[in-house]
């Protein structure tokens, strides 16, 4: 049984967690000592553990995701090379339990956004400009809502203003049609097996 | 004539089991490496669909990432990590996969076992779900990180679904200067684009420099190429790579080794083959480096001054320098030589082979680790360990005052219970300087072996280059 199904997306319509910093790493999203899972699910209460909590173990009220005008929000917006360092699948896992489902970024780390896309987490990058007028129309009301249409590329904002975003045709092709991929995979069975033929006889 | 190629892509295009068009190649994978961290939701994803592994002879495992390095019996460990040891055991059973396990004379990190024992091949596509897989490039092999998802896909189809990379030629020439090792040239590059600087690429070492260093100290290089951001690190094979290879257990034999010889000879990338970007360092430049920061990138000079966020132009920059700078104690204009050191840790997949060890050791013969610093020393294998008690460095290690651990992740990852206590400064040989990364609240400086042993004795940080003479 997969803990965390594949879904489909389309489009979403959520408000922000505004996290516009550069280079957050998967230590951070999620650190290293709650790797022991054997499971995918039940991670999000580990998301962002070591910024969510005072060194005494109380809520760090300071760092957006306990605040309550976040609650329930769906969409991460964080700022260039999110998802840095390990390749930890548990970081995507983690985002995914706590109901984030989307991140909107500049840019992400290469592992972090294939293991974003293979789960159904939709990363969306953003050119500098737009990011900018998102994140200024955000920090002056933190209860908008953004909407990605997927289907059109596009994110729109609430004061109508709309930015495209680039995506890989198969990679939105599975979001779109939630397609998992090893199923893909695994219907090349026969030209796989036609290649280690070809290998062996070399 | 056709097109020159390069390197990658003339491994590329050999791996390439099939394309559509608008989709992602099929990419055959040669070698597919397992730890317990990352493997077991994807045999469990196997399990549920009733999936066999396609080619488990490809495939190797090892336990390191939560194994203990203090000697402590398989029945002290937490709960958590040894459900995860057990794991792979059966993982590996049913599934029929090898596996360098606890008792394992030939256990050790990933990363540095699989060279070791002559898995890691010119050539090859090498995979496992750990981003220092780029270690193998060394090799002139294709070798990235992947995601437990896509552990799975290598488990049941022995290939991946991959889109090429840019190729970006890194040429470092120039003899480096005493005191500076490759740990020292792989922070300057880093330094210099960027912990997201090489997104999307796949970063082939070139130069006289890269050329007169033997392969531990290419590892060294290759393993930290996605500290940039780069997808993989490779070097084209030579005699220094056969050299290496020749004689290794899973290393080819007889007229296979001729036959091997033959076709890694024709791997190195055409005369005139294009790559996508390019940058050059000098390496006759270059200083011992330290990190004064949160990622590997916020690296600098030895002797130099820790940079003001002031003057930082870009914003996001600015403010990222500015936060790594309050978590880390640091302040602008700040010089980290004398700055004291609680722990050294001399270890990790980046820097835990024999050659590091032997560094360590020619600056703690002799001497002795500072009053009130905690010195680790832990080897990256049980080969290395071995090697290294063969040839006395355990007793120089443990004269000093050092302590000689059991190979495995350790302090690098601090999942086993070796890690910093919150506040705590170390200079460690390992590859990240994350917050948090070496132990909850810990505040780590990267640097070389040489640099590492050098804080150990004199309780803070110092310029190794004063002790070499």
């Amino acid at each position: 049984m997969r803990v965390t199904p594949l879904r489909a997306f389309d489009t979403l319509t959520s408000r922000l967690v505004l996290l516009p910093i550069d280079d957050v790493d998967t230590d951070q999203i999620i650190p290293a000592r709650f790797l022991t899972a054997l499971e995918r699910d039940g991670l999000g209460k580990y998301l962002f553990a070591d910024w969510r909590s005072m060194p005494d173990g109380s809520p760090n009220l300071k760092f957006v995701l306990d605040r309550p005008e976040v609650k329930g929000a769906s969409i991460l917006l964080a700022g260039a090379n999110f998802g840095c360092g390990s390749s930890r699948e548990h970081a995507v896992w983690a985002l995914m339990d706590w109901g984030v489902r989307a991140v909107v970024a500049i840019s992400f780390a290469d592992i972090f956004r294939g293991n974003a896309l293979k789960n159904g987490l939709l990363t969306v990058e953003l050119e500098a400009e737009a990011h900018t007028e998102l994140l200024r129309v955000a920090r002056k009301d933190p209860l908008i809502e953004l909407t990605i249409d997927l289907p059109a590329q596009v994110v729109i904002l609430p004061n109508g203003r709309k930015f495209g975003f680039p995506i890989d045709p198969f990679d939105k092709r599975c979001l779109l049609e939630g397609i998992d991929t090893l199923g893909y995979l695994l219907s090349f069975s026969a030209e796989i097996s036609a290649y280690e033929r070809r290998c062996e006889q070399a | 004539m056709s097109k020159p190629k390069t390197m990658l892509t003339k491994i590329w295009e050999a791996h390439v089991v099939a394309e559509e068009s608008g989709c992602p190649s099929i990419l055959y994978i040669d070698l597919h490496l397992l730890h317990e961290v990352t493997s077991p939701q994807a045999f469990a994803g196997l399990r549920s669909r009733g999936m066999a592994v396609r080619r488990p002879e490809k495939t190797v495992a090892t336990m390191d990432h939560s194994i203990p390095t203090d000697g402590r019996p398989r029945s002290a460990l937490p709960a958590e990590a040894a459900a995860q040891l057990r794991r792979l055991e059966e993982n590996c059973r049913d599934f029929g996969i090898e596996l360098y396990g606890w008792d394992s004379p030939k256990q050790g990190i990933v990363h540095v076992i699989v060279p070791e024992l002559g898995l890691t091949q010119p050539g090859m596509t090498i995979v496992c779900g750990d981003s220092h897989t780029s270690t193998h490039g060394a090799f002139g092999a294709l070798a990235f990180g992947i995601g437990t998802s896509e552990v799975e896909h290598v488990l049941a189809t022995q290939c991946l679904l991959q889109s090429k990379p840019h190729s970006f030629e890194v040429r470092i020439e120039g003899r480096l200067p005493a005191g500076v090792t490759a740990k020292d040239v792989i922070l300057a590059l880093i330094a210099e684009i960027g912990v997201g600087g090489a997104e999307g690429h796949v970063f082939e070492y070139t130069g006289s420099t890269i050329r007169g260093l033997d392969m531990e100290a290419r590892m060294t290089i290759c393993n930290m190429s996605i500290e940039a951001g780069a997808r993989a690190g490779m070097i084209a094979p030579d005699d220094t790579t056969f050299d290496y290879l020749a004689g290794r257990e899973h290393a080819p034999k007889g007229e296979a080794w001729e036959m091997a010889l033959e076709a890694w000879r024709r791997l190195p990338g055409d005369e005139g083959a294009e790559h996508e970007r390019s940058v050059t360092l000098d390496a006759s430049q270059l200083a011992p480096m330290i990190t004064y920061g949160t990622n590997p990138g916020l690296a600098m000079p030895i002797t130099q001054s820790i940079p003001d966020p002031v003057k930082v132009g870009q914003p996001s920059h600015r403010a990222a320098l500015t936060s790594a700078l309050d978590y880390m104690g640091l302040a602008p204009g700040q010089k980290l030589l004398g700055h004291k050191v609680d722990v050294v840790f001399i270890g990790s997949c980046t820097n835990g082979r024999i050659s590091d060890l032997r560094q360590a050791a020619r600056v703690l013969r002799d001497r002795k680790v500072a009053p009130g610093v905690r010195a680790l020393v832990v080897p990256g294998s049980q080969i290395v360990m071995r090697q290294a008690e063969a040839e006395g460095l355990d007793r120089i290690f443990q004269e000093s005052g050092a302590e000689w651990r059991q190979p495995g992740c350790s302090m690098c990852i601090a999942m086993n219970g070796d890690s910093l206590r919150p506040g705590e400064y170390a200079v460690s040989t390992s590859n990240r300087n994350f917050e948090g990364r070496q132990g909850k609240g810990g505040r780590t400086f990267l640097a070389s072996p040489l640099t590492a042993a050098a804080a150990a004795v004199a309780g803070e940080i110092t310029d190794v280059r004063k002790m070499l003479s």
